[in-house]
Formats: C-alpha cells, structure tokens, sequence
C-alpha cells in the first residue's frame, strides 16, 4: 500500500468518525446540566434507603450487586490467565531471583530512594485500607483501595531486591488471600439467600449513616473485594517480575 | 471551575496527542502514564472522584507497569532466541 492510499484512506476514515462524532455529541444533554432520572432516583434513595452517602458504592455494592459480581470475577479470571500462562514449566529450573538481564545496567539503590520508599509504606498501606473501609462514606472502595494496598509490596521491591520483595509478599498467603476475597462475595450472597432473602439483599442492620458502620452489607463486601483486587495485582506482580529474575545464564 | 475544565481538557488532548507521537514504546510507557494520572485529574475537576482514584491507580500506576514488564519480557525473549 503506498503512501497515498494509505492517506487517503485515513482521510476517508477520519471524516467518517468525525461525521459519527458530531453526530452522537448533538442529541448530548447540555455540559454541565446532566440529571438523568436515574440520578435523580440513586441520590433520592442512597441515603435514607441505605445509609450510604457514597452514591457511587450504593450503586456498585447494593443496587447493582450483582453485576459488580460479575466485574470482579473478570479480573479474578484475569489473574487466573496471567498465572496460567507465565507459569514455570518442568523444563524451566527455578532461577536465583538476581537481576543479571545482559545490557542492562542496575544501579545500586541509592539511600534517598530507600529512605523514601520505606517512609512511604506505612502511609500507603494505611491509606488502602482507609479507602478500603470508608467506601460505602467517601469516594473510593474495595477496588481503588486494594489497587492502592497492592503498591506498597511494590514500594518494597524498589528500595530493596527481588528477594525481599518475594519474601514480604509471601505469595501462597496473598493466593490466598485473593481467593477468600472473591469466594467471600458469593459467600455473603450465598448467606442473604440461606436467611431467606434474595442474592445479595442488603439483609444487615444498616448503621448511622455516615458512620464507618454504614451500609448494612456494603463494607463486609468492600472488604472481600480489597482483599481481593490487593491479592490479585501483587500476584500478578510477583509472577511478571519472576519471569524477569529467572534469567539463568 | 468552567476555566479549569476547559484547561484540564486541553492538557488531556495534548497529552494523548504526545502518547500518539511518542514511538518508542519503553518511553510511551512513560507518557502514558503522565497522561493516565492527567486523565486522573480530569476526572476529579469533573466531579467523579471515584473514578478519578481508580484512573489514578490503574491508568497512572497499573497500566504502565504492565507495559514496562511485559516489554522487559519481550526483550528478554528475543534475546534468548538470538543466542
């Protein structure tokens, strides 16, 4: 294809997107003036049906339970492929985890990164748990929250070696912490159901609102979804950065 | 407020224009990044915090990551298969 068809054929493409663009974006409410029914109902209902004054949480944990279900298991199954496909085989030896990749020069950690690092894992750990457990009361949850709590192995491995990092991430404890957060939101459907109610029906006492008790169900959930996504990106940490160590020369 | 949401929007555009220009991959990487922690800040000005931390975490932090390791594995590869 020579360079005058292949603009051509851009030209044509990008009119007809920018056509569609204009289009889709005439029939948008006004900037600024959005209040969709739908809206207006989650604001209306999220506080005094649920005691949650996140609406985005009273949405994800409670409203649309299940669908959240759902969302979970797709980065549950995610994980699940990454390991799967960077396993080691029978014919791969298991390596000395030390960075030796030819070509590339690692400088030793300098005190300032290692004195940074260290001084940011307590804050960063306590701050994904606070984003963990206050979901259902400020903006944030078990997904943000575990994302967060899955950087400070990380912070780990930076300061320090592979090893260490290896070491504090213990992987058989964060398999299965990973596995006990996505069984246990079945789990606590699976419970709604054995007491009579329907599959994730908000069946707990739901707490003064805006309260760390809050929501009925909504943190015990948010809690199993930490635990969850935390395990799931450490493990797909550890076995990237195992597949990178192992290089046995 | 309006200033700030027309101000974020244009460092959006300009940003996702240079991950476009950026060829080499291991420095797109890098870009991309900047440019999920701008998004990030979009949507904070925008009013969607909790969309703005999880963009924060993933797009900012995640995605690049992946893309670094995943190259570094790549890199890896081929140089067993020249050997």
């Amino acid at each position: 294809m020579t360079r005058r068809i292949r603009q051509r054929f851009f030209l044509i493409s990008a009119a007809a997107l920018a056509l569609c663009f204009v289009w889709g974006y005439a029939d948008l409410p006004p900037f600024g003036h959005v209040s969709s029914s739908y809206a207006n109902i989650v604001n209306a209902i999220s506080v005094p049906q649920r005691h949650i004054t996140d609406a985005v949480t009273a949405v994800n944990f409670d409203v649309r339970g299940f669908d959240t279900l759902g969302e979970e298991f797709i980065l549950f199954t995610s994980v699940l492929g990454v390991i799967l496909l960077m396993r080691r085989t029978k014919d791969e030896p298991a390596g000395d985890h030390e960075d030796k990749a030819p070509g590339r020069k690692v400088p030793p950690v300098s005190d300032a990164v290692r004195v940074t690092t260290l001084l940011l894992m307590a804050p960063t750990i306590l701050f994904g748990w606070y984003i963990v457990v206050h979901g259902q009361v400020t903006p944030g949850g078990g997904f943000q929250g575990g994302v967060i709590l899955s950087s400070a192995p990380l912070l780990l491995y930076l300061c320090g070696s592979y090893p260490k990092f290896r070491g504090a991430a213990a992987p058989r404890l964060i398999e299965i912490a990973e596995a006990l957060g996505a069984a246990g939101y079945i789990l606590i459907g699976g419970a709604c159901v054995a007491l009579g109610g329907l599959f994730l029906e908000n069946l707990l006492p739901l707490g003064t609102t805006g309260t760390l008790t809050s929501g009925g169900m909504v943190p015990f959930i948010n809690l199993g979804v930490g635990l969850e996504v935390s395990g799931g990106f450490t493990l797909i940490l550890l076995v990237y950065l195992e597949e990178l160590m192992e290089e046995k020369e | 407020m309006i200033v700030l949401q027309a101000l974020i929007l244009m460092f959006v555009a300009a940003a996702g224009t240079a991950v476009v220009f950026t060829r080499d991959p291991t420095s797109q990487a890098i870009v991309v990044s900047f440019y999920g922690l701008l998004l990030g800040i979009m949507f904070f000005v925008f009013q969607a915090p909790d969309v703005a931390l999880s963009q924060i975490v993933v797009g900012a932090i995640a995605l690049p990551l992946m893309i670094m390791l995943a190259l570094a594995r790549v890199k890896k590869q081929s140089r067993k298969a020249q050997k």
